[in-house]
């Protein structure tokens, strides 16, 4: 069974069809990534796989279950988490916060001990902590932990979204752009993180991203969108010889001088 | 348990400092009175800074649910009270539920709306309440309508009003710290992210809506059975800008900017009646104007900004003492 299946996804904004039929299917650990030019509808499958957004018609089956019409946090409960394409942390939360607010999903503690900071809270608080932790030592964040996120150089702010999405231990980890903004060394870095993370958190990933090094180098099988639909599907080798990705970047007519 | 110990022999310190002050004869009956309304007050800003200041929902109706608590937890006192201590316990626990409740069936429907919005509709339930207690008595005559409450026994204290200020700080503070807080937080800085992450937005808006709501309600209740005369204009939209007014100027997400801004606030009020005479006391809302417009050009943060007293923090002295060098888990190195 794949991990996740969208069957004929389809989103209307008024009378535009931002998605038209698209379908993905994914196997556990694979890395796969969607490319297309902008406005094509890869941040709206994004928007449509986490829930804030509803499908005008179609399924997504993420570990045998429907998740349309399910709300956002409990899409993330199952275990898909996501990066934003402009970056949205909670700027005026210290690092190790927009970490362990994550965490409080799987805090385990009520109300009342909360409230009286009761044993229980402090037992379960230390867990949460010591996991927050972690996961910034993971990111070589832990000497900024008490700083204001968005106080933050790019990069880090960027590492500190994929920490924050790892906190909510998911089986998917939805991409948006993370190298956007980078120079090439920062993007190779980058590209080398998120093989770290997929092999130790046991992670199945779905990238979007417009620096085809990024790409090219990472997924195993690319999927490219235009206007709404997917126009072409296959190896990164087949994608960059394929005619009608060209066309659909470049304008028709377009080759690419192999050097 | 530090801190327990910590805090109970401050707060205690404090109690029995006031306490000898009063038997010193250094408070007289007027100045003990703005004490305790400046406490009474302090309870009600802190559940608006749970509302706004934490959880980031802008909420203008805040003295409606204030003057709910008084009215309710007065009208019990008043019609079967006669004074006995169990019964003003039981009146405030009516206030605090009543209080909730209202706030949890209308923060069903208007925590949808965002920022000005959700103040519109707020604003709103506000002059609906004042209206609604202004012709309360053809309903039920002993609420008094617009001529006001009065008859209700006098049996909250400064012992008692200090207690309750210094529990709810103690509640607001632990909470504030868990999970809770940190859920309210994100929903404040980004929602959408939050929701995305898997935080139960609507949960969590509508248990920092009813629970800040409910202090205001524990507020309300004491101020009926501390202070003779209840009003309806004493509940109406100037007093939610008061309570916005303090957790604002103390600065959003602080919680010793609230309390420090609360007390300060009542007693600012009072000292310019002194100070501007009878003849002049009006002009005490040009002088406020002023202090907003100053504060918030020179420190549009806030007092406090977000910043807080660490005795009442334990748990921000973690984070890094335990953690570093060990490298326990191999970091990425790319």
């Amino acid at each position: 069974m794949p991990l996740l299946e969208v069957r004929d996804l389809c989103k209307d904004f008024g009378g535009l069809r931002a998605v038209a039929n698209f379908h993905l299917k994914m196997e556990k650990g694979e890395i796969v990534g969607l490319i297309g030019p902008n406005g094509a509808g890869k941040t709206t499958v994004f928007n449509l796989i986490t829930g804030l957004i509803p499908p005008t018609s179609g399924s997504i089956i993420f570990q045998g279950e429907n998740l349309v019409g399910l709300p956002p946090y409990k899409i993330a409960a199952r275990g898909v988490a996501r990066t934003f394409q402009n970056i949205r942390l909670f700027k005026d939360m210290s690092v190790l916060d927009n970490v362990r607010a994550v965490l409080q999903l799987h805090n385990g503690y009520r109300f009342w001990d909360a409230a009286l900071h009761s044993p229980r809270f402090a037992k379960k608080e230390g867990r949460i902590l010591a996991r927050a932790m972690e996961l910034l030592e993971v990111m070589n964040l832990v000497s900024r932990s008490r700083d204001p996120a968005g106080s933050l150089p790019y990069g880090d702010q960027r590492r500190l979204e994929i920490a924050r999405a790892l906190a909510l231990e998911p089986q998917l980890l939805l991409l948006d752009e993370p190298a956007a903004g980078m120079n090439p060394r920062e993007v190779a870095s980058l590209t080398e993180l998120i093989r770290f993370i997929k092999e130790k958190f046991q992670l199945t990933v779905l990238v979007i991203e417009h620096q085809m090094g990024l790409v090219m180098n990472l997924c195993e099988r690319i999927v490219v969108m235009d206007f709404g639909e997917i126009i072409a599907e296959g190896t990164p080798h087949e994608i960059s010889n394929n005619p009608v990705v060209l066309e659909a970047y470049l304008g028709k007519g377009a080759v690419i001088s192999r050097c | 348990m530090r801190r327990l110990i910590l805090l109970g022999g401050l707060f205690g310190a404090l109690y029995m400092a006031l306490k000898l002050l009063g038997l010193a004869g250094l408070i007289n009956d007027y100045w003990q009175r703005v004490l305790d309304q400046a406490l009474i007050t302090t309870i009600g800003a802190l559940g608006l800074s749970i509302i706004y200041g934490f959880a980031g929902q802008f909420s203008l109706g805040h003295a409606a649910f204030y003057g709910i608590g008084a009215y309710t937890a007065g009208i019990i006192g008043k019609v079967w009270g006669h004074g006995s201590l169990a019964y003003f316990l039981l009146a405030l626990l009516a206030g605090v539920l009543t209080t909730g409740l209202i706030a949890f069936l209308l923060g069903i429907p208007i925590l949808r709306l965002r920022s000005d919005y959700l103040g519109i509709a707020t604003l709103g339930f506000g002059v609906i309440v004042r209206v609604a207690l202004e012709n309360s008595n053809r309903l039920y005559p002993p609420l008094g309508g617009a001529t006001g409450m009065t008859g209700i026994p006098q049996v909250a204290n400064f012992d008692w009003i200090f207690w309750f200020a210094v529990g709810t700080l103690v509640l607001v503070c632990n909470l504030v710290t868990s999970s809770y807080g940190r859920a309210w937080l994100s929903i404040r800085e980004d929602e959408m992210a939050a929701d995305a992450l898997g935080i139960d937005t609507t949960r969590y808006k509508i248990l920092a809506f009813v629970l800040g709501c409910c202090l205001a309600g524990l507020a309300g209740g004491l101020y009926a059975y501390r202070y003779p005369y209840l009003h309806p204009s004493s509940f109406d939209f100037l007093k939610s800008f008061d309570f916005l007014l303090i957790v604002v100027l103390g600065g959003l997400g602080s919680i010793s900017g609230t309390v420090v801004t609360a007390i300060c606030w009542v007693f600012l009020l009072e000292g310019l009646r002194i100070i501007l005479g009878q003849a002049f006391v009006d002009w005490r809302g040009i002088i406020y104007a002023v202090i907003l417009i100053v504060t918030i050009l020179l420190r549009p943060q806030g007092l406090f900004s977000g910043k807080e007293w660490r005795l009442l923090f334990p748990s921000l002295d973690q984070g890094n003492r335990t953690w570093g060098k060990e490298g326990k888990h191999a970091p990425f190195r790319g």
